[in-house]
């Protein structure tokens, strides 16, 4: 996949992607239309499908709300690359399918607006804009099967129905 | 090797002797719990599983506390597909609106949580009962929904980092300055994926409200969980509440830690949390002058009834400036009612502050208390991120419940020490 960045600092918090007073509903379009808009009011008019946000530390920290990777994913945001997660966030994008990388190096190697590639699978992302190739983590194996088996909704029907 | 308090708890959950940092593992649940804005979304994903039903209708928890009573038609919506959710599968522990509580003040003083549990809750603060020595942690609604087919959960053994706190607290220091200052020491990201147990004869001192606080505000340095060793003051806690037959852990002398951390707390002062980040801490005396519009007492992080009477203590026969609008939310009807009986409710409303049933309301800015543009609060809450309480320039302090009290006599951030 190969998208735009939009490239955030430390600590982006869930009040941030998204703020309480959309939290009284459940509907991800809607969700997406305020998606970051507490940090980058403009978030929700240029972001484009396929695009990928960067960001420093510890990014989604703050509520356990699923609303907010549900949001960043119904933006039509194709990954998430940060030098941290928080944890909450981190297991919720995968338990709902939406991708992320830690990679420290690709973080400090990519500016906003920068044109980026990436391999889920192998975890390589190449930043176009500047020609510089990156490795972020593999996935541990249980995750990697989670991800295979489209995140956690599609693996629990699978235990349920084999018992 | 030894093993810590957390790791044991999760072992004996997983069917192992022991479990080691880093290992991913499949956990049986005692708890799972969710509220009126993570559970929809979990009651939608759960029906997708097509479980035939829940695991344990006994074993499930749906508090709406968020934006109750309902704040909006949107919220009503929520409120009510939870209520029908819980009358579908029979659900034991669905709490309405006249005998609910905050989540995290409710759940454990019900007694739902003892010793050795693992609970998980759609909510982060899920981690507030390590209070009594349960592994608790928080998870978004599609874990939640998961956990409700199969009484099971995925989680990473954590890293543990061992906070050993000592010395004798001054006055008008309590849990919330503690774990405000230690936040303050380690940062926001600072137990990232760790577990903090928290230790030390200040903790053995520490009364059981301290406890919740402490361990509520874990996931503000990005733990997984706090966790603090039952004790006798656990105990004498649960003898009244415990429905169900629990375990006492207790870490290993030779268990192994990612880090242990000192702390003097003799020399704390009581904290304030300057915006937008729970790490922006200084001590009292290092304020400065700053005018507040609002002060809130409440939320799962002081809203028990030791913190109303600690803000009483403060307001009685006094005055709530005529600037501050202030608004006192006690965690659960019966620490509602505790109040009223107690004249606690009669001190707050002769002072001029507005004296709710629970709900969480401004806590994350939903309702009951939301700021204007450039208006500022000091809150008992847990997180002063931007926006929190309301409009995006709007900002939060975060402190306890005798500074939020004293800071709304005197319409400024203030120390209870200033009041004469
Ligand atoms: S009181 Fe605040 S922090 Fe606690 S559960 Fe409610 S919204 Fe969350």
């Amino acid at each position: 996949m190969t998208g735009r960045v939009h490239k955030y600092g430390d600590n982006v918090n869930t009040d941030e992607i998204i703020p309480a007073r959309y939290l009284n509903t459940t509907d991800p379009n809607e969700l997406a239309a305020h998606c970051m808009e507490d940090i980058d009011l403009e978030f929700p008019k240029k972001v484009r499908p396929g695009d990928i946000i960067v960001a420093e530390q510890n990014f989604g920290c703050g509520s356990s709300r699923e609303h907010a990777p549900i949001a960043i994913k119904a933006a039509g945001v194709s990954c998430v690359i940060a030098k941290t997660f928080a944890r909450i966030f981190y297991r919720n994008a995968i338990n709902i399918g939406l991708p992320i990388l830690e990679c420290p190096e690709a973080v400090d190697g990519i500016s906003n607006g920068d044109e980026v590639e990436v391999d889920l699978i192998s975890g390589k992302i190449r930043n176009i804009t500047s020609g510089q190739d990156f490795q972020a983590k593999p996935f541990p194996l249980f995750m990697q099967q989670l991800i295979a088996a489209g995140g956690l909704i599609n693996y629990a029907r699978e235990r349920i129905s084999s018992c | 090797m030894g093993q810590t308090i957390t790791q044991k708890i999760l072992a004996a959950h997983c069917g192992k002797k022991s479990v080691d940092p880093g290992e991913l593992i499949n956990a049986k649940v005692d708890l799972v719990l969710g509220n009126d804005i993570t559970a929809p979304i979990a009651i939608k994903e759960f029906e997708k599983i097509s479980a035939a039903d829940v695991f344990d209708r006994d074993k499930i928890a749906l508090v709406p506390d968020h934006s109750m009573p309902n704040k909006d038609i949107k919220s009503a919506e929520l409120a009510k597909a939870m209520k029908e959710f819980a009358r579908k599968h029979k659900i034991t522990n669905y709490f309405e609106v006249g005998r609910m509580g905050i989540e995290h003040t409710l759940v454990p003083d019900k007694g739902l949580v003892l010793p050795g549990d693992v609970v998980i809750g759609a909510d982060s603060h899920t981690c507030t009962y390590g209070a009594i020595g349960a592994f608790s942690t928080g998870v978004g609604s599609t874990d939640m929904a998961a956990a409700m087919a199969l009484g099971e959960v995925w989680l990473k053994v954590p890293e543990v980092i061992k906070f050993v706190y000592y010395g004798k607290l001054q006055p008008w220091v309590g849990g919330k300055d503690l774990i405000l200052y230690t936040i303050g020491k380690i940062g926001v990201d600072g137990a990232l994926y760790s577990s903090m147990e928290f230790t030390g004869e200040t903790i053995s001192q520490l009364p059981m409200h301290g406890r919740f606080t402490m361990c509520n505000m874990a996931i503000e340095a990005g733990g997984k969980n706090g966790i603090i060793e039952p004790d006798e003051t656990t105990l004498e806690y649960i003898k009244q509440r415990a429905r169900h037959v629990y375990n006492v852990y207790q870490s290993d002398p030779d268990a192994v830690y990612k880090d242990v951390i000192e702390i003097d707390c003799s020399k704390i002062e009581p904290q304030v949390s300057f915006p937008h980040l729970p790490e922006n801490t200084k001590p009292i005396s290092e304020v400065g002058d700053i005018q507040i519009d609002q002060a809130v007492v409440g939320s799962c992080t002081n809203g028990r009834i030791e913190d109303l009477r600690e803000a009483a203590s403060v307001l009685r026969g006094r005055k709530v400036h005529p600037d501050v609008r202030m608004i006192v939310i006690p965690g659960t009807q019966e620490i509602y009612l505790q109040a009223v009986q107690e004249g606690l409710a009669q001190i707050f409303v002769e002072a001029g502050a507005v004296f709710s049933t629970p709900t969480c309301g401004p806590c994350l800015g939903g309702h009951m208390g939301v700021l204007a543009a450039g208006e500022r609060a000091v809150a008992t809450t847990n997180r002063n991120f931007v926006g929190r309480m309301g409009h995006v320039t709007s900002e939060v302090y975060l402190a306890g419940p005798s500074v939020a009290a004293a800071s709304a006599v005197m319409g400024r951030i203030a120390s209870p020490e200033e009041i004469e």
